[in-house]
């Protein structure tokens, strides 16, 4: 007995250096090979609007909108626009989704609060979120309030319906298990249904964060004096296609940033699981 | 320790289940159940673990400080996102000792090493193990076993069935073992209960304490009682049935 777990300690310890190494290494590769589409574009798209391919008024080139970011950038507005749609964005996530756990848990558990609540809940999703915009400026002004309650109505859904699905799908066996050492009810939420529920309520606030990113634009085209959604209606209205391009790419930035943020609690969170991705 | 009277449980219109069981456990026995798949082994089981309250009759469970019996699952049941160590801690409640104690049932049950390993890293027979640790890490003096070895290799399964001994030996915890397994039965257990018919009744009693463990598997003793018990689940005429 003692020799074999001996040889089963030599031989994980073993594994585990062996896969370390290359794994790193994967992982610096793979985020590199994501870069060389994306720079082959960028390069082509320079190249021919240098021939004069693309019409400048139209489409302006990529070095052109890098120095319309950089003048931004040197006077300080673009701070100050990216500083406030991001406050937006998180504020109006926090909320969201603050508001769809504690529902969410609620429904999900509590049958109870699923009979009473869940038809409600899903027939408010049925209603395109933009439908809400005239009623919040009605209720709310132009203000920050009615846009980070937009944003939060945006978030909410996806996160809801995550958290709910999650809870419901945890393994009864393995509440059983909690029975069995006489757990209380609260215990067994928090030491076994919240920990499986874990998965999906990342997905849920990952795509959470995506209905964000898209309801600040809607928030800010809607009546903003800053922000990158108000970039591209002044952009619009100046004729500075630059301006729009400038926006949309730092959308694209900040959007791909917040993601892997996400994405990477989610591969630290959920190592122990035994899928496809993390697949030494 | 654990008894019941006129424990009944049926379900699907009294088709499947239990009834009319009568029996006590005495301190550090091994008792066998076993039966055909359908007499509500499982059933029994899990009315004696307290997961199922739809019963009639007479149960006693709990020991003397109202504790529960311990379980141990056909499956593991180990927490995914939880190591081994946290594994077998689970229903351990926190304080001093906690961290020698998990470490000690590491050791005794053969994975020093694996402290740290996740339940995805981990073998069929290694995750069982882990499980048989945290079953009798709360120190239940009742464990119940709803066929642990059913769904391991026959080397696996020998090998757990005497590191189950040995602990037997080490800590003398009563257990109740439900099996479909005539050879486990008999290589474990001091007395043996036949379930038989849908729902399940108690059909007859074996006892070996006359058989010293360890017991030579294979042995000519073995052998016969196996073909009594064989004769007493009348196999060939449940078939033509």
């Amino acid at each position: 007995m003692a020799s074999k777990t001996e040889l089963w300690q030599s031989r994980a310890s073993e594994k585990k250096k062996e896969l370390l190494r290359p794994l790193l290494k994967e992982r610096l590769q793979g985020s590199w090979l994501g870069l060389i589409i994306p720079m082959i574009l960028l390069i082509s798209w320079e190249i021919a609007s240098v021939r004069g391919v693309f019409e400048a008024h139209l489409l302006p080139a990529p070095t052109v909108v890098l120095a319309k970011i950089s003048e931004m950038a040197a006077d300080g507005s673009l701070w100050s626009h990216i500083w406030i749609t991001l406050y937006r964005v998180f504020i109006g996530f926090v909320i969201g989704t603050a508001s769809a756990v504690v529902i969410g848990s609620f429904v999900g558990y509590w049958k109870l609060a699923e009979n009473l609540l869940d038809s409600l809940v899903q027939a408010f999703r049925s209603i395109p979120s933009l439908a809400w915009v005239p009623l919040f400026i009605l209720w709310m002004g132009i203000g920050e309030p009615s846009k980070i309650v937009l944003i939060a109505v945006g978030v909410f859904f996806p996160v809801y319906l995550n958290i709910v699905a999650g809870i419901q799908g945890v393994d009864r066996k393995l509440i059983e298990v909690g029975k069995i050492y006489q757990f209380s009810s609260l215990q067994i939420v928090r030491r076994i249904i919240l920990p499986s529920a874990l998965p999906s309520f990342i997905t849920g606030i990952r795509s959470g964060l995506g209905v964000g990113w898209m309801f600040v634009v809607a928030a800010e085209l809607m009546g903003a004096s800053e922000g990158l959604g108000y970039l591209l209606v002044e952009g619009q209205n100046t004729y500075a296609p630059d301006v729009v391009i400038a926006s949309i790419l730092l959308f694209a930035l900040l959007g791909k940033g917040s993601d892997s943020v996400l994405k990477l609690v989610e591969t630290k969170a959920l190592h122990y699981q035994d899928t496809l991705a993390n697949q030494g | 320790m654990l008894a019941v009277q006129q424990l009944k449980r049926v379900f699907k219109g009294g088709s499947a289940g239990f009834r009319n069981l009568h029996f006590t456990v005495q301190e550090s026995e091994i008792i066998g159940i076993l039966g055909t798949s359908g007499c509500g082994k499982s059933t029994l089981l899990r009315v004696l673990a307290g997961l199922d309250q739809n019963f009639t009759g007479k149960l006693k469970n709990k020991d003397k400080d109202g504790k529960q019996p311990g379980m141990m699952f056909q499956e593991p049941r180990l927490m995914p996102w939880l190591t081994v160590k946290e594994n077998i801690g689970f229903g351990v409640k926190d304080g001093a000792g906690k961290e020698v104690e998990i470490q000690q049932f590491i050791d005794l049950v053969g994975l020093t090493g694996f402290e740290n390993h996740y339940p995805k890293d981990l073998s069929g027979g290694m995750a069982q193990r882990t499980a048989i640790a945290r079953a009798l890490i709360t120190d239940p003096s009742v464990l119940l076993l709803d066929e642990p070895f059913s769904a391991l290799d026959a080397f696996t399964k020998m090998q757990l069935q005497d590191l189950l001994l040995s602990l037997w030996e080490k800590r003398k915890t009563t257990m109740v073992l439900v099996t479909h397994d005539i050879d486990e039965a008999l290589y474990l257990c001091d007395r043996i209960f036949v379930l038989k018919g849908q729902p399940g009744e108690q059909y007859a009693e074996l006892i070996l304490d006359d058989i010293k463990k360890p017991r030579q598997r294979g042995s000519h003793e073995l052998a016969e009682r196996k073909s009594n018990i064989l004769n007493l689940l009348d196999l060939s005429r449940q078939e033509a049935n």
